[in-house]
């Protein structure tokens, strides 16, 4: 009886501890660039940098320098430090933008895919109308109207973000729904509400992480051609868009003035993918069900 | 005797589909009484399923039922939602067929079972969690504080249909519906289960219906069968009368196209040859006459009511019942 329990005992113990290996350098090489960022963009504020619009004529495009470490852009400030501001307004559009999507996509999503009927119809409807509508207008429109500011970026793009996410959750939902453990909760005496925050939420909310991740790094590059359109961040406040964009108008003299912002843009990118992918690999305790 | 727990009453279910109403249950009459086993066999389709879920009241949105459920004197048709859901899963259970789809996937089994307990019991987490070993254990699962840290997909699947027998059973209910609960499991494991749920049955005097397509599976386990086809209960009796004198040819049927072990090898299975009719189209006659080997010209005629045989309790729906003296050895 002793040994047949201490076998057990071991199989439970054992499964968590071979999952860890599978990590690998890279996922902790991304989550290590992300973190960085992350702190650098949240400290900008106190970090002993100059002042990222302060400009300074005399020393335009000056090359890297103990004063200087990344030079001076094409207005005589410091790009380091526009850089890490430029992290700070690239990343909280990026995350947030697609938390208003998760949001109420993910809401109405749900809520669509449960209840079918007049309401998934109208909810459907409505997000068809919203993907219709061109969003470089929409975003001229909002901005002509509520001014240009990372607030209503923000808003911007996660609006336009809704419909996407509302059908990756109304998919799962539909194909959740009809499952037995569905009818089975149903069975059990579960409402509506445990329904649907306790048995569909937990496993629709896997692929819509997922996506989640996917929509930061679509957003910090929408956001991106948005400042390089003039339609983002106003000036004279950096983001990594808009320095890419006056960066344009130097590039056969000074090409790092736009491949640097380039660079943070496409290494933060791929590390919120990276991490995405790895992370949900991880978590996903459908793995090895089918 | 007192009243039966579960009384179904001329309940009939309708589907709409798109070619025209698909009557899945016609006019079922049966009672239960508390403690005991009534089992429903028949084959795909018949309407087992949907019958138990007229029980439950779960049936799809469109659906029209009528008649009268009445469990523990109250016409459950006529429940308010509300009252219904708290009488799900209290006092009325359900084990699915296929305990790969009914556990959620995402979910400890720890959190599934606790979930229901508390939502019906007024317990606290300590409590439920105690409550959910000593059920885990009931069910014969080893280490039962360690399976609840664990997901669905760890477990093996008669492991998990002894899960979802043991949420079922998490609030003692006072009649349990087994939907196939067998059938998606090995042969071995299905004794086991059955064997299980027999078990807590006796232990907790709940009474239970055990829906099933195996004549084998009912045989040493139901108080009470029910034949049904297309629809319709064609024999009800108690289990060692139909089995010592069944009247009806489908029963006779299902019966021979159990395969037999000690069949000589290549012996042909007496299959039902033809398939049940189709639901949307109302026969006038008896639905199983088209397939029947002992129809007659009256039975493409008119359909056959339930009738008593000689064994009170023991009804049949034929006009030409079998004498069973002949076939005992079929």
């Amino acid at each position: 009886m002793a040994t047949l329990e201490l076998s057990i005992r071991d199989e439970v113990t054992a499964a968590p501890s071979r999952r860890k290996r599978k990590l690998g350098l890279l996922f902790w090489i991304a989550s290590g660039w992300l973190v960085i960022i992350l702190t650098l963009a949240i400290l900008a504020p106190v970090l002993p940098l100059q002042n990222p619009v302060d400009m300074d004529m005399l020393e335009r495009r000056a090359a890297f320098s103990s004063e200087h470490w990344l030079g001076t852009d094409g207005l005589g400030r410091d790009e380091l430090a526009r850089l890490i501001f430029g992290a700070r307004a690239s990343l909280t559009v990026g995350l947030i933008a697609p938390m208003i999507g998760l949001t109420i996509g993910g809401a109405f999503g749900l809520l669509a895919g449960y209840f079918r009927g007049r309401f998934e119809t109208l909810v459907v409807g409505s997000m068809d109308v919203l993907l219709a509508f061109p969003p470089l207008i929409f975003a001229l429109a909002v901005t002509a109207y509520l001014g240009q500011s990372i607030p209503n970026l923000t808003l911007i793009l996660g609006v336009l973000g809704i419909p996407a996410f509302m059908r990756v959750a109304r998919a799962a939902t539909l194909t959740l729904a009809r499952r037995e453990f569905v009818i089975a909760a149903e069975a059990l005496g579960a409402s509506h509400a445990r329904i649907l925050l306790r048995e569909l939420l937990p496993n629709v909310i896997l692929p819509l992480l997922a996506f989640f991740l996917l929509g930061v790094a679509v957003t910090i590059v929408v956001e991106g051609a948005l400042s390089f359109l003039g339609l983002g961040v106003p000036p004279p406040m950096a983001s990594w868009g808009s320095m890419i964009g006056e960066g344009r108008d130097s590039l056969d003299v000074a090409p790092r003035l736009a491949f640097l912002p380039a660079a943070g843009l496409f290494l933060t990118v791929l590390a919120f993918n990276l991490v995405g992918d790895t992370l949900r690999a991880l978590t996903d305790p459908r793995q090895g069900a089918l | 005797m007192s009243a039966p727990l579960l009384t179904i009453a001329d309940v009939a279910v309708e589907l709409p589909t798109p070619r025209g109403s698909l009557r899945a249950v016609d006019h079922v009459d049966l009672s239960l009484e508390a403690g005991r086993t009534l089992g429903i066999v028949g084959e795909s389709g018949c309407g087992k399923t949907m019958l138990s879920r007229a029980v439950l009241q779960l049936l799809p949105k469109r659906a029209k039922l009528t008649g009268r459920v009445m469990f523990d004197g109250q016409d459950l048709a006529q429940l308010a939602p509300e009252r219904l859901r708290r009488l799900r899963g209290r006092d009325l259970a359900v084990v699915f067929q296929d305990p790969m789809t009914s556990l959620n996937p995402v979910l400890t089994i720890g959190t599934q079972l606790m979930e229901t307990i508390q939502e019906h019991l007024e317990l606290d987490a300590p409590e439920a969690r105690k409550r959910s070993i000593e059920l885990l254990a009931a069910v014969g699962i080893p280490a039962p504080d360690q399976r609840l840290a664990q997901y669905p997909h760890q477990c093996s699947g008669g492991m998990r249909q002894r899960i979802a027998i043991a949420i079922a059973l998490s609030c003692e209910p006072k009649l349990l519906i087994a939907d196939e609960p067998t059938t998606a499991l090995d042969v071995t494991i299905q004794a086991q289960i059955l064997d299980l749920l027999a078990r807590e049955q006796r232990r907790r005097h709940m009474a239970m219906i055990l829906i099933t397509h195996d004549l084998g599976v009912v045989a040493g386990r139901a108080d009470e069968v029910a034949v049904m086809y297309a629809g319709r209960v064609v024999e009800r009796a108690p289990t060692q009368a139909l089995f010592k004198r069944m009247h009806m040819p489908y029963t006779e049927a299902l019966l021979a196209a159990i395969p037999k072990l000690d069949a000589a090898p290549h012996t042909p299975l007496p299959a039902i040859s033809g398939r049940p009719p189709d639901p949307t189209r109302p026969l006038r006659g008896c639905s199983f006459a088209p397939r029947c080997r002992y129809a007659a010209s009256d039975c493409h005629h008119a359909k056959p009511a339930l009738t008593s045989a000689e064994i009170p309790g023991h009804l049949y729906a034929c006009f030409h019942p079998i004498q069973m003296t002949e076939r005992v050895g079929a």
